[in-house]
């Protein structure tokens, strides 16, 4: 019996993985630039194989569906890509610190629904009461603390009891799911639906509904890279993402960081909450969010927690949905279809970064290697 | 390095192949600009029953018209239904918009607003009458007429199993799985209990409710705590399989609604109820052909063909069921059988002479229109979607959901 376990010993698995830090960022970037491309191929042949379009067609069924009639001048198509990017796109900032610290918040879900929460409280109950300039702070105020204490509450709990973030999280996305439907059959009444509300929405600048929230996405990006990038704060994250134990031995409050860090992704989660709801649908209900909560912790990691190469994965991932989704209407196909893509692709992806960092090793064939 | 050429040369390869595939462009259409174009905006897609059954009809009524027809699936209640109408009407050229979600109106209105020459016709909805936006329409139909239809039906098996020993008379309990405690729901499921009651007077039901218009687990799940809490015969008002699967499992009589779930339930499928919805495609198309005016809230029967049901199993059916069906659809078409006569329920042992409905809406859910004439409580007269909210004897709510 112990005989085969020596044996088993020496025996060199098929292959294995080592991790490796050598590839030169060009190489790293064009293997990714790559592999968007064979993923934009692949959803082409996919597309047509299902469809029965042509390759061609195919991409310009995708198009019209996100860009419309763009080259006759119409830009309103194009404005809904924006604004879809927008949302995913400020989810994923928010969470993006929180990440690179390694607190696995999965909560944006919950913590934007409660920023939604807030907004549409404040449109409905002070609407007719508060002058315009008013009522907007004070929706933003609301949703932004909504969202952090949402936030900040699996963080004191992970500080202090070091309680698992990524359940906590989790479950509080149910509490504010349910508080949602509470609320909704409180103001919906028998129907289930609450009616946009007039007041307390975002203006429409230059006549476009979602100019403001697309303008305020933009700050957050550029806001957020020079906060990770260059700021102190910026700086003790990563260090305390890397090691709690360098963190702590070089004199950083381990615990601060992490609160402190929680409370700006969940307030960051609540101003979307109120882009969704103010600047948006200017009504609420559990679905407000979409699930985008969890799509935008994988374009979070896709990004490299940096804010610009997210914007590039969220314009893919969104264009592929929507464009997806216009192939799928226009063959009378199951809507699945669109997610069954974007899944492959974003599979995809995830499976070029493994690559990146890790290499394999074949068995070598070696006769001697059994004794 | 060799790697790196590889990946380069199958990328080279992909781009000849998309060469090749391109040769041959498919896109005929788009040709016929003059054409009218219809756009359907739906809340989720084939899966749903419900759904389902809206775009059989769009595609039956596009074909037998003519007319060239869009649509777009899974469409949530947000201003995404704005963006999705704006969509159809501007890079498809729609003529036509049409919803079928009830969350849908309100951003349907706002687009009816801005595009004033296109007309809009929402399924379900209650704010065409009073919103006084021109180009924005209400529709439903009086399928309350068809649930008692298959009430009937259900009464027949009730009446079927007594007479066979298998249960007593006092033991004829239906079980009703339910979306939500609306008056949508609730006109439904009591105008079934009424259509069983003319015919098995002993009948009671008890009512779940799951709090999902679709949730395939929870509608199977209320349905088997219904067949558990002594229920043998079970029908649904929720859009998943769930109920019409536990049903077949347990072998207990089931009676359908948006559909024939017959292929599945193959034992225990006994008829089902739908709104056919191709007579008012039919119509609203029409009526934007002649340059007519749709009508802001219509409402579809049995004359219409808008209400209909589906072919009788008669493996599972009660013998005769459809000739009773037939002799009640000629009794509810001549006016001699009104669904909710007062004579046939009480509301606590009282029955009724009086009762204001929730018609007009408004944020209080004030109640404000008269309902009750000549002692029959009149459904769908007001507004097309239904307003029978009323609790009565017989059937017991074994819980409350409001979503």
């Amino acid at each position: 019996m112990t005989n085969s376990a020596t044996i088993k010993a020496h025996r060199e698995p098929l292959f294995h993985v080592v991790k490796r830090d050598d590839m030169p960022a060009w190489k790293a970037w064009l293997i990714r630039a790559v592999t968007i491309v064979i993923a934009f191929f692949l959803v082409g042949f996919l597309s047509m194989a299902v469809t029965g379009e042509s390759f061609s067609a195919t991409y310009e069924i995708m198009f019209s569906g996100v860009f419309g009639r763009l080259f006759e001048g119409r830009f309103t198509m194009l404005w809904k890509y924006l604004q879809e990017i927008a949302i995913l796109l400020a989810l994923a900032l928010a969470l993006t610190p929180a990440f690179k610290m390694k607190f696995w918040n999965c909560g944006a879900e919950g913590q934007a629904l409660m920023g939604g929460l807030a907004s549409i409280i404040c449109m409905i109950e002070l609407g007719n009461k508060l002058p315009y300039p008013v009522l907007m702070a004070v929706i933003a105020l609301t949703s932004i603390l909504a969202g952090a204490v949402w936030g900040i509450i699996p963080a004191i709990f992970k500080a202090i009891f070091n309680t698992n973030e990524t359940l906590f999280t989790l479950m509080m996305n149910y509490i504010a799911t349910q508080i949602i439907a509470y609320y909704v059959y409180l103001k919906g009444g028998g129907s289930n639906v609450i009616n946009p509300v007039s007041e307390g929405n975002f203006p429409a600048l230059g006549g476009n509904d979602y100019f403001i929230n697309i303008l305020i996405v933009t700050v957050m990006t550029v806001v957020m890279y020079i906060y990770l990038k260059y700021s102190k704060q910026g700086y003790e994250i990563s260090v305390v993402g890397e090691s709690q134990n360098t963190a702590r031995y070089i004199g950083i409050n381990v615990k601060k960081v992490i609160i402190r860090t929680m409370l700006i992704s969940g307030a960051l989660c609540g101003v979307t909450g109120m882009l969704l709801v103010a600047g948006k649908d200017h009504s609420i209900n559990i679905n407000s969010v979409g699930g985008q909560g969890f799509t935008a912790i994988l374009i979070s990691w896709l990004g490299q927690f940096n804010p610009f190469i997210m914007v590039i994965m969220t314009a893919i991932v969104i264009f592929l949905r929507i464009g997806v989704a216009k192939v799928a209407d226009t063959a009378l196909l199951n809507s699945s279809f669109s997610e069954i893509i974007v899944g492959i692709v974003i599979l995809m992806l995830v499976g070029c970064e493994f690559f990146i960092h890790y290499s394999i090793k074949f068995r070598h064939n070696k006769k001697e290697g059994k004794a | 390095m060799k790697k790196l050429l590889a990946l380069l040369l199958v990328v080279a390869m992909l781009f000849t192949f998309a060469a090749c595939g391109s040769a041959k462009t498919g896109s005929d259409a788009d040709t016929d600009a003059k054409e009218l174009t219809v756009g359907f905006i739906f809340l989720h897609d084939e899966q749903s029953t419900y759904d389902k059954n809206f775009m059989d009809a769009a595609k039956a009524a596009c074909e037998a018209m003519n007319v060239k027809y869009v649509q777009k699936t899974q469409i949530p209640e947000s201003k995404d239904c704005y963006d999705a109408a704006v969509e159809l009407i501007e890079v498809n050229g729609c003529d036509i918009i049409f919803a079928d979600s009830f969350g849908h109106e309100s951003f349907l209105i706002d687009a009816a607003k801005k595009y004033p020459d296109v007309q809009f016709c929402h399924a379900t909805g209650t704010q065409a009458h009073t919103a006084g936006v021109k180009n924005f329409h209400n529709a439903f139909a009086s399928i309350y007429e068809g649930r008692y239809l298959a009430g009937v039906a259900a009464g027949m098996k009730l009446n079927e199993m007594i007479e066979a020993g298998k249960i007593t008379a006092d033991k004829a309990k239906m079980g009703y799985v339910g979306a939500f405690t609306f008056a949508e729901v609730i006109s439904g499921y009591t105008s079934f209990y009424l259509g069983a009651k003319s015919v098995c007077p002993s009948v009671k039901m008890d009512v779940k409710f799951t709090g999902s218009w679709y949730d395939e687990q929870k509608e199977k799940e209320a349905a088997q705590a219904l067949i558990s809490g002594g229920c043998v015969l079970i029908s649904q008002h929720a859009d998943s399989m769930g109920a019409p699967t536990a049903c077949e499992t347990a072998g207990v009589p089931n009676v359908s609604y948006n559909g024939s779930t017959v292929a599945a339930c193959p034992n225990t499928f006994i008829v089902s109820s739908r709104i056919d919805w191709t007579p008012y495609f039919k119509y609203m198309i029409e009526c934007v052909e002649k340059g007519e005016a749709i009508a802001t809230d219509w409402t579809g029967t049995i004359e219409t063909g808008s209400v209909v049901l589906t072919d009788i199993n008669t493996k599972a059916a009660a013998a005769g069921t459809a000739e009773k069906i037939a002799e009640v659809k000629a009794k509810l078409l001549d006016g001699s059988i009104k669904v909710f006569d007062t004579a046939n329920w009480t509301e606590k042992g009282v029955k009724l002479t009086s009762y204001k409905a929730d018609v007009d809406t408004d944020a209080n859910f004030e109640k404000d229109t008269e309902v009750i004439e000549d002692g029959v409580f009149y459904e769908s007269k007001h507004r097309s979607a239904p307003y029978f909210d009323i609790q009565i004897d017989g059937i017991t709510l074994l819980d409350t959901n409001f979503g």
